[in-house]
């Protein structure tokens, strides 16, 4: 069966390279093939899941070493699988919501001239994100973080014609290189140590590594997830990219990309453990996310980027979640599956909202659209109370089991992570409700508006192949919790991250967390009811704010920082070395030319041409050489 | 007397075939200056073989000589082409090549 | 005698009293000779003080047990190389180049300074270190005859030196040939008919007179004389510069028998 095991990338892969290589007469039907590939893909992920089901759970990790794929020296790296509940996990999250994003976009896409190069790259996509969790060392794993890097920087900038969509691919590329520098040196730094890239060895030998290095190693390895999974520093490209199309925005950044740092700390879990200071900055970097996540999400009007601020808070719980420790790793991941679940729902149903209303994003224009598109409505509606955490659906048990465990924490820790976890939840109830009433009740404002292109609005329910994707993760978003720790998550994953601990103490009694994380949520919802239900939305967006708003809406000024911390020093310093190079070091070269060719100038007004000058000349030198001879000889 | 009278005299001699070069104009003249100061050359090698007490040296005068009829052979034919092309013997009219 | 004398002196390392009275007077008329060859105006005169010069060399290579290289410097140098100078004078005649105005400025003060400077040290330096070391002669060596040791050693330690002067002295014959020949352009050869129209047409009909006829001189420097007595330049080449000829004596009146023009132009007088 392991055998089978290359397939699951090399489907996608091939689906990726037949979109791209068949050329125009693809057009009518390389979507399917697109889709094919990746439903394949899931098939084999699920007959694999369910034979490593049926070992015993010491024998589920398995390797299977395709071949030797770089042998330089000492550094032998194989281009190799590891087959363990964490990988498989994750290969059925993403072929599983994969396949069904891949369905929709035959749908979404289908008026686009562009919807074979963008099945290739969705392929292309997977193909590199399975690479990225399937592979069995590091080398493997930056190949597909590359790869995934590649594919969404051609994915986001996939509407080559507007440039706000080529400037967003160009800043996630940049700024997920800083997190890439990050993972490379940290990974130069296994190896300087260790002299191996393979996980096994290298989770084996880990102990040998001096305890500043492990922390070096641990903090590099967190700059890589910063990058990818939009945490901060690095946040301010992901709500930038959802210039692409919205199946990307829901696939890419939202529910797998976006979590490969989720995957990197956790698979990296043996050196975390050795570091309590790595993990607390971990937990500090994932409560900073999810806190500026929560409150910028509460300022915009574009439903993607609420969404994706959205993305941001959440990815912050898993980060918040497996900078815990042993106590967390499982919970993060948890709360990535029904994240992927009813964020990707959440996504989906965007889109179909942005389907019926002519591409708009500005909510400020939608209203009372929950009676036209039903269908969309009750899944978002669902995928909503998933994300807010209402009692029973997956978001209440994978947030609140992570918000239990940052109370657990000891002393001040508990404290300001739990705290701030909470926080959180009550913002995104507030933000989400906000979404909701702003998009599916009161008003229909589009009535009197009309849309960008000129046109009215028609909103419609969207096509079947849209929808179908929508209900399957609706019905995910409701079950996939309860279903997920009834068959017993934590068990499954623990050969690969270890066993879950259970904390007991900490800041608050558990039984008391809950409660609170539903009282939060509810006030929020209380408060978005009665600042946005309950008063006439303004279709322009007001400009006379409080300063928090207006910070929010300026993304609480990342930009700005970035711009005024990195870009302008850059801009000078180039400024500079242009102005060093121009004058000083051309200077240099063109005034050394310009020396010799006037000295050359005058001198070669010596070379008369007269025969004679230069047998004086010669005669002058022999009485010189002479001379100097007998002065040596005689002096 | 000593030997190296002879020297002496080769010295004269080459100096002043070496100062004939650079006053005089005529390109055959310059030869024989050229001659001259070979011919010193000469008296010195046969001076020294004589001091030294080895043929060596007479056989490097002789060389001296071949190599001299050589060139005056090569150098008189170039003088006559430069002669049929440009009407002159004269060494300053053939400064084609400068700046 | 005196000749013998001073061989036999030679042979020891020092000199003896005739080769230094042999000295005495060769050099100085060697080193005189060579001035004079650089001061002579005429270039033909340079050649002959030089041949004076190597002359003199020649008399003390050989009073310095070196006859074979005294009689290589008589036959090759003053017989040939000097005899292919004059040659060469001639075939190139006088021109420009033997003006006494200097045209590069400083150079001839330049030329004699550097000159006396270059001698002084020359001197200088061999007077210091010279004349401490004592003279071995060839008294040994030249046991079998100074040609016998040259040519052992010409064909024993010099030979490859010695095969290789012979393929120079191949390659500079054929250099000189190649340079000395004078390439013909083509010319379009002429039938019978269009060679007996140009002449016709051309400016002279008659043959060019040949040189000296009627002359007083068989050079070929001296113009002929047309029958009247006059001087017919183009009797002479080009490249040779023609001499001042004086005007023939009247002829007898009986030549005026011989052509009917004469009568004519005396006619016309």
């Amino acid at each position: 069966m392991t055998a089978l095991a290359p397939l699951l990338f090399v489907l996608p892969a091939l689906g990726a390279l037949a979109n791209l290589l068949a050329g125009r007469r693809a057009n009518a039907w390389g979507h399917w093939v697109g889709v094919a590939a990746v439903v394949a893909s899931f098939v084999v992920g699920l007959l694999l899941f369910f034979e490593t089901l049926g070992l015993e759970p010491e024998q589920r990790s398995r390797e299977v070493s395709l071949f030797s794929w770089i042998s330089s020296g000492t550094l032998d790296v194989d281009f190799g699988i590891r087959l363990d509940p964490l990988s498989l996990t994750f290969v059925l999250l993403i072929t599983g919501v994969g396949s069904l994003i891949h369905l929709y976009s035959v749908g979404y896409m289908s008026h686009d001239p562009g919807r074979r190069r963008f099945f290739a790259q969705l392929n292309l996509f997977v193909a590199a994100m399975l690479i990225l969790v399937l592979g069995n060392n590091f080398v493997m794993l930056y190949l597909g973080w590359e790869g995934v890097g590649l594919a969404s920087y051609l994915l986001i900038g996939f509407y080559q014609d507007r440039p706000s969509a080529a400037t967003a691919a160009k800043k996630a590329f940049l700024m997920n290189r800083v997190g890439d520098v990050g993972l490379a040196i940290a990974i130069f730094l296994l190896w300087l140590e260790l002299g191996t890239l393979q996980y096994t060895e290298v989770f084996a030998r880990i102990g040998e590594v001096p305890s500043g290095t492990v922390l070096a190693i641990t903090i590099l390895l967190l700059l890589g997830a910063c990058g990818k999974s939009g945490q901060f520093p690095l946040q301010s490209w992901l709500p930038d990219a959802m210039e692409g199309p919205t199946p990307v925005s829901a696939l890419i950044h939202a529910a797998t990309m976006v979590t490969a740092g989720v995957y990197l700390i956790a698979r990296t879990n043996p050196i975390y453990n050795l570091t309590e200071t790595g993990r607390l900055v971990v937990a500090l970097v994932g409560v900073v996310t999810l806190l500026i996540g929560a409150i910028i999400g509460c300022a915009y009007d574009d439903i993607k980027k609420v969404l994706a601020y959205s993305t941001v808070s959440q990815i912050g719980y898993m980060i918040l979640a497996v900078g815990l420790g042993p106590a967390g790793y499982a919970l993060g991941i948890f709360h990535l599956l029904t994240h992927g679940f009813f964020k990707a729902g959440l996504f989906l149903g965007a889109g179909s909202v942005m389907h019926a209303m002519n591409d708009d994003v500005n909510m400020r224009h939608f209203g009372g659209l929950g009676r036209r598109m039903p269908i969309t409505f009750v899944t978002f509606g669902l995928g909503y109370l998933a994300l807010i955490g209402f009692p029973f659906l997956s978001g209440y048990f994978s947030k609140d089991a992570i918000i239990e465990a940052a109370f657990a924490q000891e002393g001040w820790q508990g404290w300001v992570f739990g705290g701030a976890a909470t926080l959180a939840a009550g913002l995104t109830a507030f933000y989400m409700t906000r979404l909701m009433i702003m998009t599916f009740f009161g008003k229909e404002r589009w009535k009197e508006l009309k849309a960008p292109d000129g046109q009215d609005y028609h909103p419609h329910e969207s096509p079947t192949t849209m929808t179908v994707p929508m209900i399957v993760l609706a019905v995910g978003s409701v079950f996939g919790g309860f279903t997920l720790s009834a068959i017993g998550l934590y068990e499954w994953l623990a050969p690969s991250l270890g066993e879950l601990q259970e904390l007991e103490g900490g800041a608050l009694p558990h039984a008391l967390v809950p409660w609170l994380v539903v009282l939060f949520s509810a006030l929020g919802v209380l408060v978005a009811y009665l600042l946005v239900g309950r008063r006439p939305t303004p279709v322009e967006r007001p400009e006379r704010v409080s300063l928090p708003v207006q910070a929010a809406r300026r993304d609480l000024y990342a930009d700005a920082v970035n711009e005024t911390l990195i870009e302008r020093p850059g801009i000078w310093l180039t400024r500079a070395l242009v102005f060093v190079d121009n004058r000083g070091v051309d200077g240099l070269v063109n005034g050394v030319a310009a020396g010799l060719g006037g000295s050359s100038g005058r001198l070669r007004r010596l070379q008369t041409g007269f025969v004679r000058s230069y047998a004086l000349s010669m005669l002058g030198g022999s009485v010189f050489v002479v001379a100097a001879l007998l002065a040596v000889r005689f002096a | 007397m000593s030997p190296t009278n002879y020297l002496l005299l080769s010295g004269l001699l080459f100096t002043v075939g070496a100062v004939g070069v650079l006053v005089r104009r005529n390109a055959i003249v310059v030869f024989m200056c050229i001659e001259l100061m070979l011919n010193a050359v000469n008296l010195s090698l046969v001076t020294f073989a004589r001091i030294n007490g080895t043929l060596d040296g007479q056989v490097m005068a002789f060389f001296v000589m071949v190599v001299a009829a050589a060139e005056v052979v090569v150098g008189l034919a170039i003088i006559m082409s430069i002669f049929r092309t440009r009407r002159s013997s004269s060494v300053d009219d053939a400064n084609l090549l400068k700046y | 005698m005196i000749l013998a004398q001073v061989v036999s002196d030679a042979t020891a390392g020092d000199t003896g009293v005739g080769e230094a009275i042999v000295f005495w007077i060769l050099g100085p008329v060697a080193l005189a000779a060579a001035v004079a060859m650089i001061f002579a105006r005429n270039a033909v005169h340079s050649a002959l003080f030089l041949v004076m010069t190597m002359l003199s060399l020649a008399v003390l290579y050989m009073m310095q047990q070196a006859p074979f290289l005294g009689f290589v410097q008589i036959i090759v140098y003053t017989g040939a190389v000097m005899m292919l100078f004059l040659f060469v004078l001639m075939l190139v005649g006088r021109d420009s180049s033997d003006s006494v105005v200097e045209v590069l400025r400083g150079q001839r003060v330049a030329g004699a300074l550097l000159g006396l400077a270059f001698a002084l040290l020359l001197v200088a330096g061999v007077g210091r270190t010279m004349f401490a070391v004592p003279s071995v002669g060839l008294g040994n060596n030249a046991a079998n005859g100074n040609l016998t040791g040259i040519g052992r050693l010409i064909f024993t330690d010099y030979l490859l030196p010695f095969e290789l002067t012979s393929a120079l002295l191949i390659t500079a014959a054929l250099g000189a040939m190649v340079l000395a020949f004078a390439q013909k352009k083509p010319k379009a050869k002429l039938g019978q008919r269009a060679a007996v129209v140009a002449r016709l047409r051309g400016d002279r009909i008659s043959p060019l007179p040949g040189p000296g006829v009627y002359a007083t001189a068989n050079s070929v420097a001296v113009p002929a004389l047309l029958p009247d007595g006059s001087v017919a330049p183009e009797s002479l080449s080009e490249i040779i510069e023609g001499h001042e000829v004086d005007e023939a004596p009247r002829p007898p009146s009986d030549a005026h028998s011989l052509t009917g023009r004469r009568r004519e132009l005396e006619a016309g007088e």
